[in-house]
């Protein structure tokens, strides 16, 4: 029996549709009997109690944006690996298992290489900052 | 082989009645309806699942804190999550008046859908899973990563400081633990020669010693790894730095009250069991029912569930145990042990499995030692 591709991926459509549409149909249904006192107080945002300082949304520490441009590099490396591991074990078979474990090797050692180069320039560490402060210069050399 | 739930009720008398009753060319109709069925079937059994998870999760933490937890809703305090379900429906819906209206509603959509997600190649047995991608695991990683869009935008959208640091932290840390886990899950792959949910599990066997877990030192590790990258990707202790009541209030749901912050929640609790279902698939043998139960029948199918259904369960108890357990760490402690021991032991575990299976052709450490 035949069912095309467009069958595999119907209950993937489906759950993210209804993943979708759930929370605005809840709250649209919910809307007909939930109470609506809406005050002043009450749609200031939460600061324990007292009236908020200024807006959340100001300069926020640099280091989530150095977190995220690690994960890139790593996320994009683990995809392109994801077809090669997933031949290996037929290329195995074949006796060209040598040929894929030296591909890997070579594109880890760089990933790895790019890791330790962080590593040691300190962009791993949470409260560079702080150390970085204290130095010279923000060079690893002057030690 | 079955790739779809259709393809699996294709085999019985009854499909082919009700499909000679519409008409041949309604088969896209009736594929339509039957997976409609058991997506809505699915969908409901897995919020009794998230709802039940909280009321255990209350009443675990009572048991270990020597309190009694909720008793008085139903038998044994058992329909306190339909109670506070309820409840939560009928809450007044605030919204911040500083708050980014738009993003702030779509946030919870973005975690539910991609929770949801997921759930379509989650193998249940060897017919019964929505359907089996042959990019399966691929697709689970990244739907599921919908789920750290939806926190930041949560935090980010409420305008609130609390929010924005949850939000933040989150963010951070979510995408900071996909890297040991996705690098495991390459490992995994590697053994099993396969993307697709039914290559992975059926590369393993019933027996303890054919799980993955157990394959070879590498994946033995690499299974903590990838727990403790799911742990920290859920959000759970001790990484729920993202909402840490003791410092951030609540996190990135400060500012949500009433049925949207109710998805937050339902959407937590279903990635647990998710993320513990993958973790069975992946590494504890997935739906093998030892003794060479459970087939293509009917009853071999409810037994491969009940087998899979107690190994997630059993790992939700680890998870609920593990958080009443262990102190929270600190962001930079979270960070440490993410960049600096997760990755390079999951690189490590990576070109180890590699050499492993190259040097020993595919075998496990049980079937070197015994022949």
């Amino acid at each position: 029996m035949a069912l095309d591709l467009l069958n595999i991926y119907m209950p993937v459509v489906l759950l993210l549709a209804i993943g979708v549409l759930a929370v605005p149909i809840t709250l649209l249904i919910g809307r007909l009997i939930r109470p609506a006192n809406p005050s002043q107080l009450k749609e200031t945002a939460y600061e324990c109690g007292e009236m908020p300082v200024g807006g959340a949304w100001s300069s926020f520490n640099i280091r989530f944006y150095v977190v995220g441009l690690i994960f890139i590099i790593f996320d994009v490396e683990s995809a392109l690996m994801f077809p090669v591991v997933a031949v290996f074990n037929k290329f195995n078979s074949l006796g060209m298992g040598g040929l894929i474990l030296v591909e890997i090797l070579i594109f880890l050692l760089v990933l790895i290489a790019g890791l330790a180069y962080c590593w040691r320039r300190g962009d791993l560490d949470w409260v560079k900052s702080y150390s970085a402060a204290n130095r010279s210069d923000s060079g690893v050399e002057n030690e | 082989m079955n790739s779809t739930v259709v393809h699996y009720l294709s085999q019985f008398q009854f499909f082919h009645q009700l499909l000679a009753m519409m008409g041949k060319e309604y088969l896209p109709l009736l594929s339509l309806i039957i997976f409609l069925l058991v997506v809505l079937i699915m969908l409901g059994a897995l919020s009794l699942v998230g709802g039940l998870g909280t009321y255990a999760e209350r009443k675990i933490s009572a048991d270990m804190q020597a309190r009694y937890g909720p008793n008085r809703v139903g038998p044994f305090g058992l329909l306190q999550f339909l109670a506070d379900g309820i409840k939560m429906f009928l809450k007044e819906d605030t919204v911040p008046r500083s708050a980014d209206r738009l993003i702030f509603t779509i946030a919870p959509i973005f975690c539910l859908a991609g929770v949801f997600g997921t759930i379509a190649v989650l193998p249940f047995s060897s017919g019964f899973m929505l359907t089996d991608l042959n990019v399966g695991i691929f697709y689970l990683l990244g739907v599921s990563s919908l789920v750290g869009i939806g926190v930041f935008l949560g935090g980010y959208a409420s305008n609130s400081k609390w929010s924005m640091l949850g939000g933040m932290r989150g963010a951070s840390q979510i995408i900071s633990y996909e890297i040991p886990v996705t690098i495991t899950i390459l490992a995994v792959v590697m053994l099993a020669g396969g993307l697709s949910l039914q290559t992975l599990v059926n590369s393993q066997g019933a027996a303890i010693w054919h799980w993955n877990f157990l394959h070879n030192p590498f994946m033995f590790v690499g299974f903590f790894i990838f727990f403790i990258g799911a742990l920290a990707e859920t959000n759970r202790a001790p990484f729920d730095l993202p909402e840490a009541e003791s410092e951030l209030v609540s996190g990135y749901h400060t500012e949500y009250s009433g049925m949207r912050f109710a998805f937050f929640a339902l959407a937590e609790y279903i990635e647990i069991f998710v993320v513990c279902a993958v973790a069975t698939a992946l590494f504890l043998g997935g739906y093998h029912v030892p003794f060479g139960f459970g087939g293509e029948a009917p009853l071999g199918q409810v037994l491969q569930v009940v087998t899979f259904a107690s190994k997630t369960f059993a790992l939700y108890y680890v998870v609920i145990w593990v958080r009443w357990t262990l102190p929270r760490l600190r962001v930079d402690q979270l960070m440490t042990l993410c960049w600096k021991y997760l990755t390079p032991i999951a690189l490590f575990n990576l070109i180890g499995t590699i050499i492993w299976l190259y040097l020993t052709n595919g075998r496990s450490i049980v079937a070197l030692i015994f022949g």
